[in-house]
């Protein structure tokens, strides 16, 4: 069981991200091709990337600047949510072991730190859920799950770092399991907009872009 | 109504798949349900920010229940969804500005106004209006001589301000075909008379055209793609046949978005472009002042304020023109909060106008929003140009008391112009 999910499951894992990603997207790519001509008739590379752009940036849309308990919640919990895992020492300790791959990384303590707000944030973007009444109405059973997906990961991995709850090795296996399901999910479920993120808002800065309307 | 007829789910699966676009699957995969669109709508805010109001919510119980249930629906969820998609959005589109997916609701209901179309759920009064463009090729049921005989007795009457006015129709090779709202020859003639003197004081070389003048297009809003396609074509085909270098839509808003946007798509035009250049009154106006076509005895002195469109300045290019025109114009120009191509909607649009007395209370309340909006302005004045703007803002005027005029640009240019002495009507002193 430990061989496996420390071995092949992760191989299997980061697999699944990268073809399963690349078949949405490529699959996307070509129905668009055949049904979205409304799309390559304007498209305007310019508008696209600074839709893209501005919404990348905290603060850096209208939308973001008038929210901004939610703006703050946002940023907090998805830069978290790309670096801690990019570079913590324990990822860069495994894959230079594995690996021979040299791989920055960042001292404990401040990825520690992260993980925590990490934390914080994804509590408070749950808490939002069910406290806020226009978003508890359209919340459905599989953004809790998600969330859950998402969340897991970072806790297990907390607590295994801190040796809490259960033996640190099976805390381990619980953080590489609940990380691979997380990678295998992305292309399946609504974590999907890490890269359609990108595709709906070129669409949408362009659309706009030829009525002379900023989308940010 | 014929409510023992079953629903034909196959009639909305059709739509469902034509509109079955990359996009669309984008759209309903990405969706976090954040909601953050929900702020950006004024029925929402309008409705003490009940959460029933919320886009993304309307967007589901619409769109969304036809999709998962494959169009098998009862007629009695089929009016329900009525009065979500027409009842309580008016597709402004303001919140695809605020999702961080650029998810386009307002397209979304589009399509479940088209699906319900199919089984002839949707308000009467636009139903009605599909049939009149079938027979008439206008909303009015308007019979094209009866159209021309009104602009003949309004270019005679408007000789009384104007020495020589001439209303042109099916001049060839005009640099601008003029193109009007059926509203117009119907209850406000004035309306053709004062577009003809702008241009005329202006030396524009223009014409209307004797069939294909209805510029309005609230087939696009019935959901029936189809005539709202045929609509666009007249107008094109008699840009066409007259070689007018450019269509000029009159101070409307939606007709502008469907002549130049939306109707290349439905009429299938190469490259999504439409076959003649379409331009608006606003951006018109603004070029001859801006060259100084025409001159002012002064500017406007009183504080305005400009209600901007949103097929004009949100899914039209016209915020900035809007504004200058409004600058060159007027010396006391207070804009509304937010404004351009961030403005509310008045909620006159999406066809809320003509879906008549039945929704009227729905419109008041909803319109809430505008009506505060103007008020924290503190003009007494308000420019707007759109038909269906005007309406619902002068019902707002009644409604909260605004103590407010409503006028059009042409209106307000018609009496700041200083026309040169050879179109001054005889007995006319300089001021």
């Amino acid at each position: 069981m430990y061989a496996f999910v420390n071995g092949p499951l992760v191989w299997i894992a980061f697999a699944v991200l990268v073809f399963g990603s690349l078949w949405q997207i490529v699959s996307l790519y070509k129905m668009s091709r055949r049904t979205d001509k409304v799309f390559y008739d304007h498209y305007n590379p310019g508008a696209a990337a600074g839709s893209i752009w501005a919404w990348l940036m905290p603060f850096g849309s209208r939308s973001w600047r008038e929210h901004p308990g939610l703006t703050l919640g946002t940023f907090a919990f998805h830069i978290c949510l790309i670096i801690v895992p990019l570079f913590a020492l324990g990822h860069a300790v495994t894959l230079e072991f594995n690996r021979g791959i040299g791989w920055p990384s960042l001292p404990d303590g401040v990825a520690d730190k992260m993980t925590l707000v990490f934390l914080a944030a994804a509590l408070f973007l749950l808490i939002r859920r069910f406290v806020v009444p226009q978003v508890r109405i359209v919340t459905e059973p599989k953004d809790i799950v998600v969330w859950c997906i998402t969340v897991l990961p970072f806790l297990t991995g907390y607590l295994s770092a801190h040796k809490m709850l259960l033996d640190p090795d099976t805390m381990l296996l619980l953080h590489v399991f609940s990380g691979c399901l997380m990678l295998i999910c992305i292309p399946f479920t609504k974590l999907a907009h890490v890269f359609l993120f990108f595709m709906t808002r070129a669409f949408i800065g362009s659309e706009f872009a030829r009525r002379g309307t900023k989308t940010w | 109504m014929s409510d023992q007829k079953p629903v034909n789910a196959e009639e909305i699966m059709a739509v469902i798949e034509r509109n079955d676009t990359a996009r669309l699957r984008a759209w309903l995969k990405t969706c976090t349900s954040c909601g953050l669109c929900s702020e950006s709508c004024f029925f929402y805010l309008a409705n003490e920010n009940a959460p029933e109001f919320m886009p993304q919510y309307k967007a589901r119980k619409t769109l969304g229940e036809l999709i998962k249930n494959k169009g098998n629906v009862t007629r009695a969820q089929l009016e329900e969804m009525k009065e979500i998609a027409w009842a309580r959005c008016t597709m402004c589109r303001r919140c695809s500005q605020y999702c961080p997916f650029g998810i386009e609701i307002a397209v979304m209901i589009n399509v479940a106004r088209q699906c319900m179309r199919t089984q002839e759920v949707c308000p009467d009064r636009l139903m009605t209006i599909d049939q009149s463009y079938e027979e008439f090729g206008n909303q009015m049921s308007i019979p094209d001589e009866e159209f021309v005989e009104t602009c003949e007795w309004m270019a005679e009457e408007g000789q009384d301000r104007l020495k020589d006015l001439e209303i042109p129709i099916d001049k060839e090779d005009a640099e601008i075909m003029f193109v009007v709202n059926s509203r117009e020859p119907k209850y406000y003639p004035q309306d053709i008379q004062e577009a003809a003197m702008v241009m005329h004081a202006a030396g524009e070389n223009w014409t209307l055209p004797s069939h294909g003048w209805e510029a309005t297009n609230l087939s696009m809003f019935s959901g029936n793609l189809r005539v709202a396609g045929m609509v666009t074509q007249s107008v094109y085909d008699a840009a066409q046949k007259l070689r007018a270098k450019k269509i000029c839509i009159t101070e409307c808003g939606h007709a502008y978005r469907a002549a130049k946007y939306e109707g290349p798509y439905w009429t299938k035009q190469p490259g999504g472009k439409a076959p003649v250049e379409v331009t608006h009154a606003v951006q018109l106006f603004h070029d001859y002042m801006k060259d100084g076509r025409i001159k002012l005895k002064h500017k406007f002195k009183e504080a305005i304020t400009y209600q901007h469109p949103c097929n004009l300045s949100r899914s039209g290019d016209l915020g900035p023109a809007g504004e200058a025109l409004m600058d060159m114009l007027c010396e006391n120009y207070i804009p509304m909060e937010p404004h351009a191509e961030w403005s509310h909607c008045c909620c006159g649009g999406g066809g809320f106008i003509p879906m008549g007395a039945d929704y009227k209370k729905t419109r008041m309340v909803a319109g809430k929003v505008k009506a505060e909006q103007i008020q924290k302005t503190g003009a007494k004045f308000v420019l707007v140009p759109c038909h269906n703007c005007t309406d619902q803002i002068n019902d707002l005027n009644k409604e909260y008391d605004l103590g407010i005029k409503v006028m059009s640009f042409k209106e307000l240019i018609c009496e700041l112009m200083d026309l040169p002495p050879h179109m001054k009507p005889e007995g006319e002193e300089d001021e």
